[in-house]
């Protein structure tokens, strides 16, 4: 990690982390680190080690403490992503209503199989464990947003309305 | 249905402070204030309500409030547990984007009982609209004089916060929340101590569910009394039930704890396409199935499930019908499992691996006949030998499915196919 190169966080960043910071006792900066993550996680989708040590010098913290939280939590991506992170649920309730039909069918629309970028860079194709939308089930996350009771053409309405 | 904590749910736009404060919302609070009721009233109050943890374990709240009470002075907090993400529960999420105001007077309220000083509202971090509206809420509460310094004028100061996760189930329970609160990675703690001792920043500490602390205002509104004929003794009031898989109707059903499951299937629309009933899975994916004949029988409230061989968890009830094939949806609970097993106990991480590999490997026909054998022992292996619950969680399904359907599990590994289907 010795050749990292440096990254400034945006004074937008740090606005926003020193909100975060602000709720938590002022000897407990850490636990404005998550949130802080996914501030910066928001510029390009995936964070660079660059980007991690910014954060733990802003915080105060040991770039290790960082990658730990940074390895542990799968919201964090740590290798480049597609512009539209796509995240099918096919935990029990889901599967119970069809939801690995669904995933054939967006690895079929978009060529990948899950974990991967269209070579386009537009997907990012992922699983997601249970997102608590059981009753409307399947479902999904896509950027960030929930879909219930998803069928193929259903998603495929909503990922050919993305850019 | 008698709605307790989806009492904003007939408007428009529940959320709003308006909607809540229409059906009586921070009247609980103004009193309580004024009045300056004595802390144990409030905390005898949950304990003859028999209110009970909603998150899965069925604690009594009343008592877990009073460890709270004889601690030392200083920083106390209490945490809302929202990180709803049990497979098959998606109640939490309604109350968040529904009611949330709500659960901030259910905090300031349990804020008070236990002399803390502090809370946070811990949202898993994909509940991006849940996390939205609870934000709104707490602010226009703020901005009411109804969190903060001096609240209401009463001398009574509770500060409360949002906080926000960021993937892992780990951290539903209670001690890697409080981890993760902090900015670590989700790994439980060992207990003792127990958080209301050495909690958030190693001080006492209450971790509560979101429908828990929903159901405070009311209780206190209506009675002890009240609620718990709501219920029935040992399990007071109502609860949501997430009934979700084969059914016409999925959705949150808030009834009174002890509905026979036949009432609830029947309000969840019956089982879908007319099919047979094959199994369900009452509390959550965690709890141990029960096939439909003893379902059928059962009433839903802690104490009867327990005595029918399984728990009410979460209330997260999964239906199965006769085309489920069993071997097929333990391999999917188990990867689940796997997937979030936090890897801190080896039981736990080296054993959760096993059981869906096996599991995995019966399902796609390659299954040997040791393999129900070693299911069995792995998951006696992993119960009881891990800092948390979730060695249980997912050793339990596994006891279960063999229990009741080892025959579908050995028809699979002798003919490499389904039973079904």
């Amino acid at each position: 990690m010795a050749e990292t190169e440096l990254y400034k966080l945006t004074e937008t960043m740090c606005g926003e982390i020193d909100q975060w910071i602000a709720k938590f006792p002022p000897e407990r900066k850490q636990s404005a680190l998550l949130a802080s993550l996914h501030i910066v996680q928001k510029e390009t989708g995936w964070l660079s080690t660059a980007q991690l040590n910014a954060v733990a010098d802003y915080l105060g913290l040991a770039y290790v403490t960082v990658y730990e939280v940074a390895t542990f939590y799968s919201m964090y991506d740590l290798q480049p992503v597609g512009r539209h992170k796509v995240h099918l649920c096919n935990n029990i309730s889901c599967m119970l209503n069809g939801s690995e039909k669904l995933s054939e069918h967006v690895k079929a629309k978009l060529g990948v199989e899950f974990g991967a970028t269209t070579t386009d860079g537009k997907f990012t194709l992922k699983h997601a464990e249970c997102l608590a939308a059981c009753a409307g089930a399947p479902a999904a996350q896509i950027d960030g947003v929930h879909y219930e009771n998803l069928t193929p053409e259903k998603i495929d309405k909503i990922l050919d309305n993305l850019d | 249905m008698t709605n307790v904590c989806y009492r904003t749910l007939q408007f428009d736009e529940p959320w709003t402070l308006e909607a809540y404060e229409s059906v009586g919302g921070y009247q609980v609070l103004r009193r309580i204030m004024q009045e300056k009721t004595p802390c144990d009233q409030i905390i005898n109050e949950l304990k003859e309500a028999s209110l009970r943890g909603r998150g899965g374990a069925g604690f009594p709240t009343g008592v877990k409030w009073s460890f709270m009470t004889s601690a030392s002075q200083g920083a106390k907090y209490v945490v809302c547990n929202a990180d709803e993400s049990e497979p098959g529960t998606c109640k939490d999420r309604d109350i968040l984007r529904y009611n949330p105001h709500q659960l901030i007077e259910g905090m300031i309220i349990a804020g008070y009982a236990m002399g803390c000083t502090s809370g946070y509202i811990y949202i898993r971090g994909e509940f991006t609209e849940p996390f939205a509206r609870v934000e709104t809420a707490l602010q226009q509460a703020k901005a009411a004089g109804l969190v903060g310094s001096n609240i209401l004028e009463s001398g009574f100061d509770f500060q409360l916060e949002t906080a926000i996760g960021a993937g892992a189930y780990i951290c539903g329970e209670e001690t890697a929340l409080l981890n993760s609160l902090e900015g670590k990675k989700g790994f439980p703690r060992f207990k003792p101590p127990f958080p209301a001792n050495v909690g958030l920043y190693g001080r006492p500490t209450t971790v509560n569910n979101v429908e828990t602390l929903a159901s405070v205002p009311v209780i206190l509104e209506k009675g002890a009394k009240w609620f718990l004929e709501l219920g029935k003794p040992n399990n007071g009031g109502t609860k949501i039930f997430s009934v979700t898989g084969h059914v016409n109707k999925p959705g949150n059903y808030e009834v009174p704890l002890g509905i026979p499951f036949k009432e609830l299937l029947e309000l969840a629309g019956g089982v879908r396409n007319g099919n047979k009933l094959k199994a369900v899975i009452p509390g959550g994916s965690s709890m141990p199935v029960l096939p439909a004949e003893i379902i059928m029988e059962t009433d839903m409230d802690y104490d009867s499930l327990m005595k029918a061989g399984s728990m009410l968890g979460t209330a997260a009830v999964i239906v199965m019908d006769e085309t489920t094939c069993m071997v097929k949806a333990l391999e999917c609970i188990s990867k689940f499992y796997m997937e979030e097993s936090c890897g801190q106990c080896t039981p736990c991480r080296e054993g959760t691996g096993w059981l869906h590999r096996v599991i995995h490997r019966i399902e796609n026909g390659q299954g040997k006949p040791e393999d129900l054998d070693n299911l069995v022992r792995v998951a006696k292996n992993i119960e009881g030998r891990t800092i948390c619950a979730l060695g249980e969680a997912a050793a339990w399904p596994v006891g279960a499915f063999m229990k009741h359907f080892r025959d579908e599990f050995a028809y699979h590994i002798q003919h490499k196919k389904c039973l079904v289907g």
